[in-house]
């Protein structure tokens, strides 16, 4: 464990010492949602009825925006073939990777969205359910991104195909993340929800971690 | 010096392929004839849907065979993987462009086959919905192992997609199927079409044989193309 | 740096070969190397010294071939195999936006090392770092970087070091603190193999790649 939270904390250091590379994430998050009722009208009920899929959108689109730096850095650097040659397992590594990248944007973006969602015309009981659904979902995302990342390490076109790979992988926690904050806006339980995305992320924690190791070993031959 | 290794199993495969594809093609034809025959001629109209029910008998095969398409794909990755076997690779790039085309052609004869029911060319059905993202998983594979200058670190990065991609298919499926039933009223006729009757059966089977003949034809074809490609670009390099 | 071994170290490899792209990099290589040897791969450009260093990190699958280190194949306990080895590559291995000091501690402990606070000091002395140690990698130049790498590997205390053209970028007194440190590591009983265009400045053994 000593590795994995070395990894972490280097990971967050490195972007401590760079801010701005997490400030343009969380700016592309709202810039993103704003256009919404910018291209479609800002009539009230419109926005309520269709906040929890905007939101959670930009929120999916913003996380997949600073993945392809995830192992492309290490790859430049060399830092990469040093973590394929610790003694320890490499799938712990990724793991490191992908709970660093969650902390400084999955979290922020739980974080943010609730604001935007005021914005929105949800209410409070919507608020909190989409903030729990988005703190719950997006280390879904980070781990699946995490993945398209690392298959895409040093391919051509590396970002656009990030996106096309990752994204039909995130459609179910989308579906269930935005469907527990609508079925919250109109008066229901979101709790079997939650419990799916629980589920959610435990698959991808269970899958992703060997293949990202397997995607970074043929990046290192 | 031409290297021998990568050349042992495609030359057995070949000599495979020579012998049994004439024998191959004459028999798909044979069975697509019998199965539009059945389907066509054979098979009464819907009641309720008339003579486009016929659709139906293109439709639902080919979408069992997209499926199964991308079921081959994650069995040749982990041949790939697992076992290093240079053929899975070729025949994994030559299988997921005719999955891929199954899963439109699934999805252009759903479209079709709805637009008298529902007047428009697409409702966010939960079928064609979960066939519009497999569509989508097919079109990142077929991405993914070209987008590599080394052929082969392409190969080995889409097999990896293609197992985990499979593991998820069930999921997306299942959280489609959740979706639609959240947001369409059950009014909505669904694309299943009329009870499964034996009229209706005995074409889908002859079809669905007829497809899948197609489906190993037309990937052992371009397997014999993947080969021939990646042995003139092995030249390239070596020379 | 490391501390005067008990046992004499073997590093065995036989028979290996290795493909890259289609093509056969080197072919059938047999070769020992026992504790206090330094082994300089000599070769022209893409001859395959670095597929060489790779393979034997077990970053790059051999087609065939064994390697043995104390009489045990690698492959059998890669992490193990890892965990004796310091990696210098052609990039140096360093986070730009860390500093020296941060850099190599954070190197070590990931290797598997233990706190390495103690030996720092003198590491950053012998390759005259220690006026940079509080710097950003990323304002250092390229000869002060590849003094910083193989600062990290004599930081390391492995028995095997696999170095990639480790003389690169590197000014007179700079080779010379190098050549200090891989004579330190080789007579505590240390194997090295390093991949090299120029004369290392050392006894050592050659195997040439054709």
């Amino acid at each position: 464990m000593n590795g994995f939270t070395t990894l972490v904390a280097r990971d967050l250091r490195l972007v401590w010492r760079r801010p701005g590379d997490v400030a343009v994430v969380l700016a592309f998050f709202v810039v993103a949602t704003v256009l919404f009722p910018l291209g479609i009208g800002p009539q009230a009920d419109v926005l309520a009825r269709i906040a929890a899929g905007v939101l959670w959108c930009a929120a999916l689109f913003a996380s997949l925006l600073s993945l392809d730096r995830l192992f492309a850095s290490d790859y430049e650097d060399g830092t990469l073939d040093l973590l394929l040659l610790a003694p320890w397992p490499l799938e712990l590594a990724a793991l490191a990777k992908c709970a660093a990248h969650w902390i400084v944007t999955g979290l922020p973006l739980a974080v943010l969205a609730p604001f935007l969602g005021v914005a929105f015309g949800l209410d409070a009981k919507s608020l909190v359910a989409l903030a729990a659904t988005l703190l719950v979902g997006t280390p879904t995302l980070s781990l699946i991104g995490g993945l398209a990342a690392a298959l895409t390490l040093g391919a051509r076109r590396g970002g656009a195909l990030l996106a096309l790979l990752a994204l039909p992988l995130c459609v179910p926690t989308l579906i269930f993340g935005a469907g527990a904050v609508e079925s919250r806006a109109i008066g229901e339980d979101f709790s079997t929800h939650l419990v799916i995305l629980g589920a959610l992320a435990l698959v991808a924690l269970a899958t992703t971690p060997w293949a990202m190791a397997a995607a970074l070993r043929q990046a290192g031959e | 010096m031409a290297d021998l290794h990568f050349l042992a199993n495609p030359a057995r495969f070949r000599r495979f392929s020579q012998r049994v594809l004439p024998g191959l093609a004459l028999t798909t034809v044979l069975a697509l004839l019998i199965g539009l025959y059945f389907a066509l001629v054979q098979s009464p109209p819907d009641y309720q849907q008339g003579e486009t029910v016929r659709i139906m008998f293109v439709h639902v095969p080919s979408a069992w065979l997209a499926m199964l398409g991308y079921g081959l794909l994650a069995v040749l990755g982990a041949a790939l993987l697992v076992w290093r076997h240079p053929l899975a690779a070729l025949m994994a790039r030559a299988a997921a462009p005719v999955g891929a085309c199954f899963a439109v052609v699934c999805l252009l004869t759903g479209s079709l086959w709805g637009r008298p029911m529902w007047g428009t060319y697409w409702v966010w059905d939960a079928r064609l919905t979960s066939m519009l993202l497999l569509f989508f998983l097919y079109l990142g594979h077929i991405a993914l192992s070209r987008a590599y200058d080394d052929p082969e670190r392409g190969d080995r990065a889409a097999a990896i997609l293609a197992l985990v991609g499979v593991i998820n298919l069930p999921i997306i499926k299942f959280s489609v199927d959740w979706w639609n039933t959240l947001h369409q009223p059950a009014s909505v006729a669904r694309l299943g079409g009329p009870a499964i009757h034996p009229t209706i059966l005995v074409p889908l089977l002859w079809m669905a044989v007829a497809f899948l003949l197609l489906f190993i034809l037309l990937v052992l074809l371009r397997t014999e193309t993947e080969i021939d490609r990646r042995r003139l670009e092995t030249a390239d390099q070596l020379s | 740096m490391a501390p005067a071994l008990l046992e004499v170290l073997l590093l065995e490899v036989e028979g290996l070969a290795c493909r890259r792209g289609g093509r056969r990099v080197f072919d059938r290589l047999s070769f020992t190397l026992v504790g206090g040897e330094l082994l300089a791969l000599t070769g022209r450009n893409g001859s395959g010294k670095t597929s060489l260093l790779r393979a034997l990190a077990l970053l790059v699958r051999p087609d065939t071939g064994t390697i043995r280190w104390q009489g045990t194949d690698v492959q059998a306990e890669p992490e193990t195999w890892r965990g004796r080895l310091a990696w210098l590559g052609h990039l140096d291995g360093l986070k730009a936006d860390l500093s020296v000091r941060e850099n190599l501690l954070v190197a070590e402990r990931l290797r598997g090392g233990g706190p390495a606070e103690d030996r720092l000091d003198g590491v950053l002395i012998a390759f005259d770092l220690a006026s940079l140690a509080l710097r950003p990698v990323r304002t250092l130049s390229a000869g002060q970087r590849r003094r910083t790498a193989l600062a990290r590997v004599a930081l390391s205390q492995a028995p095997v070091w696999l170095l990639d053209e480790p003389l690169n970028a590197l000014d007179q007194p700079a080779q010379g603190a190098f050549r200090a440190a891989l004579a330190q590591h080789l007579a505590a009983g240390g194997l090295a193999l390093a991949a090299t265009h120029a004369d290392l400045g050392l006894p050592a053994r050659t195997l040439d790649l054709p």
